[in-house]
């Protein structure tokens, strides 16, 4: 897993894997092959892939959150809806529609929405901040319900005319290939400034403020504006994810603010492994895979055993299919080494 | 004279749901605070007791007192059940932990209930004794309210005195205000905290049985309330039974008022309403010192 360093001063296997922990590994790039993959070799599936890459950038947002800082929310779903609402809103009335500036628009205005409930709301903890961020996201819903002039209320906005990328690639919802490489596109653009923020010295304070908040608050770190600061990036990238969603699919309706989308964007992050990037890969495309062939067929018989899965995961597997591979992967090496290898704890 | 009769029947129509929605949430309450477990699947509770009650009448003919007794009882056992197996190992866990945990039981209930009976609504057959209208001297007003707002009453005195005047009463206000010295001091808080924990689920499962009539009863029960039972907790403070009672009545009557004269609008209210108040006091309206 660590890629052993140049020569140099470090010869402790600790401080090897300290400095070495955010070079890239060469297993990195599979996920972006494999997405490649899927568009040449399954052209039928890509409706399906596209809303697989925004649920994986969604979830993204969620790790930044939930898994770097320990924010424990159940109102995400509000940036999503926030960013999705800005692109629809802006290209029903015909004001905005073109794509990629349209997504800046969205993750704007997301971001606000994440600064202004993240300032007040952030200086709560526990239960209320969980009761906080539900009943934001529960009022953001209302609101749309109720201004249905803007946002067509219970039934949405359809048809949205979205411009072509970049003035020719036409979004056509019957064959989405453009919108399966966008999204692919602005998912990676997205994934490197997340990998870049958690690697560097903000994300190691943030780590830190979910590790021990009173000793962050010890040594001096600014902790609540470190906080403010990743829910609003985090909300950023929610809101793109939430604006592209919007895009590709060309409507918007109030099922993007509900509990239902933060509770399942949760369970994916949760499943996958969260606070470890990749979680929300691996998270996304076991849920997604699952619920695709399982939910169609079978329902009811698709809530059980998700929810049976909740508990399994909740008592004893709390770090998700990641995690299950860290840790079988490390008794592996145990065995093979004989003894615990020094290095192999301090990665996470 | 005609708005002051408007006012009293408003009045108790209010005040009859937030009765429910008091015996709904006053277990919630008093679990969260002993032991701080954010429970999300409390409506869960509530929705199988209601189902306990309906089968009950429905297929073996029992009346709606002894339904109701049934229905508490059934819940109970299946509360403490799930409390010895899962809940109790994740008390002191995160939050995730204990949210993903009740999560995952919401959706296994929702499951089962749907398996078993369907995903319609159960309609619940109220004896002939507790419809029509009664004549209150100001205002005939629905009989069904008035029963449910005696209920209310008689339940809240009931626990008053419980907690006020015997020793596990004592013991849970002890509890709730500083766990471990409680706990140094002898009090078995595992055990206190099953008891209550049951009682809490059964009383939820009375709940779910007599607000059936206005509020339904579906499979989507525990997810449709949720937010309504958590803010009831959060408005009245945690382990704090007389700020649940008068939580409840306060959201129970705005909503009422609200949904009539504001029907657009009027959850948004008591949303926006909610993230004032957890931010002026997070500790809830009538909660103690600060968690």
């Amino acid at each position: 897993m660590i890629s052993p360093p140049p020569s140099g001063p470090l010869d402790r296997p600790a401080a090897h894997a300290l400095a070495g922990r955010h070079w890239l590994r060469a297993w990195e790039p599979i996920p972006w092959i494999l997405a490649l993959g899927l568009f040449v070799l399954f052209p039928k599936h890509l409706a399906f892939g596209t809303e697989l890459l925004v649920t994986i950038l969604f979830a993204l947002s969620l790790d930044l959150v939930l898994g770097y800082a320990g924010i424990v929310t159940l109102g995400h779903a509000a940036f999503f809806g926030a960013g999705a609402y800005t692109v629809g809103i802006l290209a029903k009335r015909g004001l905005w529609t073109e794509p990629i500036t349209g997504l800046i628009l969205a993750a704007a205005v997301a971001a606000a929405v994440g600064l202004g409930s993240g300032v007040v709301l952030l200086r709560t903890r526990g239960l209320t901040l969980l009761m906080l961020t539900l009943c934001t996201m529960a009022l953001l819903e209302e609101a749309a319900n109720l201004a249905h002039d803007y946002t067509g209320g219970f039934d949405g906005l359809d048809s949205l005319p979205i411009a072509p990328l970049l003035g020719r690639f036409e979004f056509n919802p019957l064959y989405p290939t453009t919108q399966y490489l966008y999204v692919l596109a602005v998912l990676f653009v997205c994934f490197l400034f997340v990998r870049t923020l958690v690697y560097s010295p903000f994300g190691q304070s943030l780590t830190g403020i979910r590790e021990n908040i009173l000793r962050m608050r010890a040594v001096g770190a600014p902790v609540r504006q470190r906080l403010v600061l990743c829910y609003t990036l985090s909300a950023a990238i929610a809101g793109v994810a939430g604006g592209i969603w919007a895009q590709a699919n060309a409507y918007v309706n109030l099922g993007t603010l509900a509990l239902d989308r933060a509770a399942t964007v949760l369970i994916i992050l949760v499943l996958g492994g969260f606070g470890r990037l990749y979680g929300a890969f691996i998270g996304a495309v076991a849920y997604m895979a699952l619920s695709h062939f399982l939910s169609k067929v079978y329902p009811t018989g698709w809530q059980l055993g998700l929810g049976l899965l909740l508990v399994v995961i909740a008592l004893f597997a709390n770090n998700g299919i990641l995690g299950l591979v860290e840790t079988c992967s490390r008794a592996l090496r145990r065995r093979g080494a004989g003894a615990p290898a020094p290095g192999a704890s301090a990665g996470q | 004279m005609i708005w002051g009769v408007d006012v009293a029947s408003m009045l108790l129509g209010g005040v009859a749901a937030g009765m429910v929605l008091f015996i709904v949430s006053v277990g919630l309450s008093v679990t969260m605070g002993l032991m701080g477990f954010v429970n999300l699947a409390h409506g869960g509770f509530a929705m199988l007791g209601g189902y306990a009650i309906v089968q009950a009448m429905k297929h073996w003919g029992l009346g709606f007192v002894p339904a109701l007794v049934f229905g508490f009882v059934v819940t109970a056992l299946v509360s403490v059940v799930l409390e010895r197996l899962l809940y109790s190992r994740l008390y002191r866990a995160n939050e995730l932990d204990q949210v993903l945990l009740t999560i995952g039981l919401v959706f296994v209930m929702i499951a089962s209930v749907t398996l078993l009976l369907g995903p319609e609504n159960q309609p619940i057959r109220l004896p002939a004794a507790l419809q029509g209208q009664i004549d209150l001297g100001i205002v005939r007003y629905r009989t069904y309210s008035v029963v449910l707002i005696a209920a209310g009453l008689l339940i809240a005195a009931a626990l008053w005195l419980v907690f006020e005047r015997t020793q596990i009463g004592a013991q849970i206000r002890a509890a709730v205000d500083n766990r471990r010295m409680a706990e140094s001091l002898g009090i078995n808080i595992d055990r206190l905290f099953t008891i209550t924990f049951a009682a809490g689920s059964g009383l939820a499962a009375l709940g779910g049985g007599l607000g059936a009539e206005f509020l339904g009863l579906d499979p989507q029960y525990p997810l449709k309330y949720l937010v309504y039972f958590l803010i009831v907790v959060a408005v009245g403070g945690l382990g704090r039974v007389t700020g649940v009672f008068w939580a409840a009545l306060l959201i129970g009557v705005l909503d009422f008022v609200l949904k009539k004269y504001l029907p657009q609008g009027g959850t948004a209210f008591i949303y926006a309403f909610t993230i004032l108040l957890l931010l002026w006091r997070p500790q809830g309206l009538f909660g103690g010192a600060a968690r």
